[in-house]
């Protein structure tokens, strides 16, 4: 590991000015961050601690929003009392991320910058990444890439600078996207909020750049617009292990049925992009008809639009379909009848 | 005529996919489930070499200050390097030993410690983020520090003695330290995916499905699952071991 200084922020005002500075990395569950500091990925010249700032409250505004601040813990979220009433997708997937022992350890904003788990990504030995070393190359894309992408990646072949077939890995932002959060920021320079859809970034040609936050913004709170997918909620996740695994495809789908028909439909994929997929079109196709198999199959072929894969990830076109349909049928049923999957 | 029952068991899929890490040098992957797959410790400890600790290359350039840990009830002065996690403060400079390095990267479980009564693995914890907090070990949980007192054992101890939850022992004082937390998650009413796919979400019940899930954090490479279920599970029902 990298040597690095160490200081606890006590008030936001010493974080956003001790964030400012170069080579600061914000410390909150540290799950990711420190394990990646011991692969020598991340070598932060400094760690500002925010763990006791005012962050880890979780409160509903008179307009039906609810503010998670950024240092909730997972498993303090997947419990909470508005979270598991109102938010049920969200509990869900959650509770179908890591071990009890990192949810208790995770955070709400650290869980949005997670970083891919590709192998070539964690593993320095590997000189070409263009996501660790921009340039580099990609070491995937004619490797072992059973978890990557098959939609929104950059393909240029192995020795270009843009290429990168990387994979989000996060459970928690992919119920996000489908509920239609946002995410409150700042800085010194003032606060702003970032629409879910816009905080990731695919690697487009700049695969290192990963979020829309710029230097030393500080993610505060993540905001669920007032819940509509309460009763008919649904997180399925494929993964090779049934418990403490990663997903090769999850599935977050919340429906707001009325008089037997779908009126809205909140649909965002995980596993196959380096940002939870979601399809505008595919939502739409869902709006004002009843739950039927033949819509749920349409609203997957949308969703999975433009799909490529690889040696080894191809399977997972199909599986997506199959799962969105699945998890489209297992919300429709009701969140508390879906079952196991 | 081969003897089927001497034939090992059919792992085509397996070292098919073992062989396909290969092609693609993905030693790192292979290292790690060569790790898994050991049998023990000291198998493991002959594969990868033991991880190392945080020990700074140029010692001018680390950050070493003192900091406060209560461990156990008892404040415990340092003096340390930032990178120190809180595994290897106990390890290595509190000898508490008990709390042991398995990956040393949050995937097995072997250091999880309590942190204000919470489960947490204690290799992605740095020590000075640890400092205020109050740090329960497994050398904490007894109310007695002699080993031969089994009667002041922590009930969960007291379970993985009477039901065997090991073999050879390294990842226990990890599963017990996860254990007592499972049990009050459970309590208070904690969900876990389980609860919520069985739609048990109001008062979820310590089933064995229960059980493994909320332990899925703590693997063992004996493969003693069933008899530590079986300890978890005397515990959560308030039954004595």
């Amino acid at each position: 590991m990298n040597p690095f200084t160490y200081e606890r922020a006590m008030a936001s005002g010493q974080a956003l000015r001790a964030g400012s500075a170069n080579g600061v990395k914000f410390l909150a569950g540290g799950t990711n961050l420190v394990d990646l500091m011991k692969y020598g990925v991340e070598k932060p010249a400094a760690l500002v601690d925010i763990n006791h700032l005012d962050l880890a409250r979780v409160t509903t505004g008179p307009d039906g929003t609810t503010r998670i601040g950024a240092t909730v813990r997972n498993s303090d979220l997947a419990d909470h009392a508005i979270i598991k009433t109102k938010y049920p997708l969200l509990s869900q997937a959650l509770l179908s991320g890591a071990s009890p022992q990192l949810r208790n350890m995770a955070t709400t904003g650290g869980n949005l910058l997670q970083r891919t788990r590709c192998y070539y990504f964690n593993d320095v030995s590997f000189p070409a990444c263009n996501k660790r070393a921009p340039g580099s190359g990609c070491s995937a894309i004619q490797g072992y890439n059973r978890i990557h992408a098959i939609l929104g990646q950059t393909d240029k072949g192995s020795k270009s600078g843009e290429t990168c077939i990387a994979t989000h890995p996060s459970d928690m932002c992919v119920a996000l996207a489908a509920l239609g959060a946002s995410v409150e920021v700042e800085s010194l320079r003032g606060k702003r909020t970032i629409p879910f859809s816009e905080f990731h970034r695919l690697p487009g040609s700049t695969p290192w750049v990963e979020t829309a936050l710029r230097p030393g913004e500080l993610i505060l709170a993540v905001t669920l617009p007032p819940a509509k997918f309460s009763k008919n909620a649904y997180y399925l996740k494929v993964r090779d292990r049934n418990s403490y695994a990663f997903a090769l495809i999850s599935v977050a789908v919340g429906l707001e049925v009325i008089n037997g028909e779908i009126a809205s439909a909140g649909l965002a994929l995980g596993g196959v992009a380096l940002k939870p997929w979601r399809v505008a079109e595919a939502e739409n196709s869902l709006r004002g008809k009843a739950p039927a198999q033949q819509g749920f199959r349409q609203a997957a072929e949308y969703l999975l639009h433009g799909a490529h894969g690889y040696e080894h990830n191809a399977f997972k076109i199909e599986l997506a379909k199959q799962s969105v349909v699945r998890a489209l049928t297992l919300a429709s049923r009701g969140t508390s009848e879906g079952g196991e999957a | 005529m081969t003897n089927p029952a001497l034939e090992q068991p059919d792992l085509n899929d397996f070292e098919q996919e073992e062989h396909e890490l290969e092609r693609h040098s993905l030693y790192s992957e292979l290292n790690r489930r060569t790790f898994m797959q050991a049998a023990g410790a000291f198998s493991a400890a002959m594969v990868l070499g033991l991880p190392e600790t945080a020990i700074a290359k140029d010692p001018s350039q680390a950050m070493v200050r003192s900091v406060t840990l209560a461990v156990n009830g008892s404040p415990r002065q340092l003096s340390l390097d930032s990178r120190t996690s809180l595994l290897d403060a106990l390890r290595e400079h509190l000898n508490l030993t008990g709390s042991k390095k398995g990956c040393d990267h949050g995937q097995c479980g072997a250091c999880t410690v309590l942190v204000n009564g919470r489960r947490v693995n204690a290799c992605l914890t740095l020590a000075f983020a640890a400092e205020g907090s109050e740090i329960t070990t497994i050398e904490g949980l007894a109310r007695t520090a002699d080993p031969k007192e089994i009667s002041e054992l922590h009930p969960m101890q007291a379970a993985f003695l009477e039901y065997d939850g090991y073999q050879c022992g390294y990842c226990t004082p990890g599963q017990i330290c996860s254990a007592v937390a499972a049990v009050e998650e459970q309590k208070r009413g904690a969900l876990s995916i389980v609860s919520l796919h069985t739609g048990k979400m109001e008062r979820p019940e310590m089933s064995d499905d229960e059980i493994r899930e909320r332990m899925s954090g703590n693997i063992c490479r004996c493969g003693a699952y069933p008899n530590i279920v079986a300890a978890v599970r005397t515990v959560a029902r308030g039954e004595s071991a």
